[in-house]
């Protein structure tokens, strides 16, 4: 009998820029940490982070072009997760994305998802060109 | 009396008006847009609002939904109202936290502490 907890998991989706592909992606990576028995602090951390990435990659990444897909994947390995987003967009640069809890930008509507993913996540590694990003959480068991 | 629109449930409590969320999640950028445009409207429909917004129901939010708090503040600012959340769960707190939003927005562990708060 194969012991579940040790079997990794795989799944890839390419999927329209569209509110309903987040959902797609959301359900299958919780199922995926709750077939493991993650805890409610790990899955608060991925769907919050996972929430953020994928936003930004239909929002910033392909401006919500139904007609411009995304790619994520995910792994689930061990007791770790690797999550990966990426969108048909041109990129941007990681270093320009001004610090949102700086005192002038408290105040600002938007540009908070990169930090909340940081936090929330061990790893969080963008290509060069900036258009997609790698989420690592370890100690998922 | 508690009416109700789409996204939120609200009653006044004197001169306050007490809402609370629908949803537990407040991630779907349609939902927050909606949550925004509700609350936007009981603000307008205040001369110097005060707003008690009850986080109870709350298990997730986006930095999305963070951003259209922002804006339902500086509404209020503008109209000199008050607002106060309460009732936020710890988790969620912790992105207030995070955030550095628990600098701006006035926070209370409930809704009486909220309402004594005015």
């Amino acid at each position: 009998m194969v012991d579940a907890e040790q079997t990794a998991e795989q799944r890839e989706f390419v999927l329209p820029s569209v509110p309903e592909s987040r959902e797609t992606v959301e359900r299958a990576v919780m199922e995926a940490l709750e077939r493991r028995g993650c805890g409610e602090d790990v899955l608060f951390a991925v769907r919050l982070a996972l929430e953020e990435a994928v936003v930004n990659a239909i929002r910033h990444g392909n401006k919500s072009d139904p007609n411009k897909r995304i790619c994520v994947s995910y792994l689930v390995e061990d007791a770790r997760i690797v999550i990966s987003v990426e969108d048909e967009g041109s990129g941007f640069d990681l270093d320009s994305v001004p610090d949102p809890t700086a005192e002038e930008n408290l105040e600002a509507d938007h540009g908070r998802g990169i930090l909340l993913m940081r936090v929330y996540m061990d790893e969080v590694v963008y290509n060069e060109r900036g258009n997609r990003v790698t989420l690592t959480k370890m100690g998922i068991m | 009396m508690t009416e109700g629109v789409e996204r939120l449930k609200f009653h006044e409590q004197g001169d306050v008006m007490v809402v609370e969320f629908k949803d537990s999640k407040i991630l779907d950028d349609t939902v927050i847009q909606e949550i925004g445009d509700e609350l936007f409207g009981l603000v307008d429909k205040q001369f110097r609002p005060k707003m008690v917004l009850d986080f109870t129901n709350v298990d997730y939010l986006s930095s999305a939904a963070l951003g259209k708090l922002i804006t339902l503040h500086k509404r209020v600012r503008e109209k000199k109202g008050h607002l106060r959340f309460c009732a936020i769960k710890p988790k969620i707190y912790d992105v207030f936290r995070i955030t550095k939003l628990d600098k701006i927005f006035e926070i209370h562990e409930d809704r009486d502490k909220a309402l004594g708060s005015f």
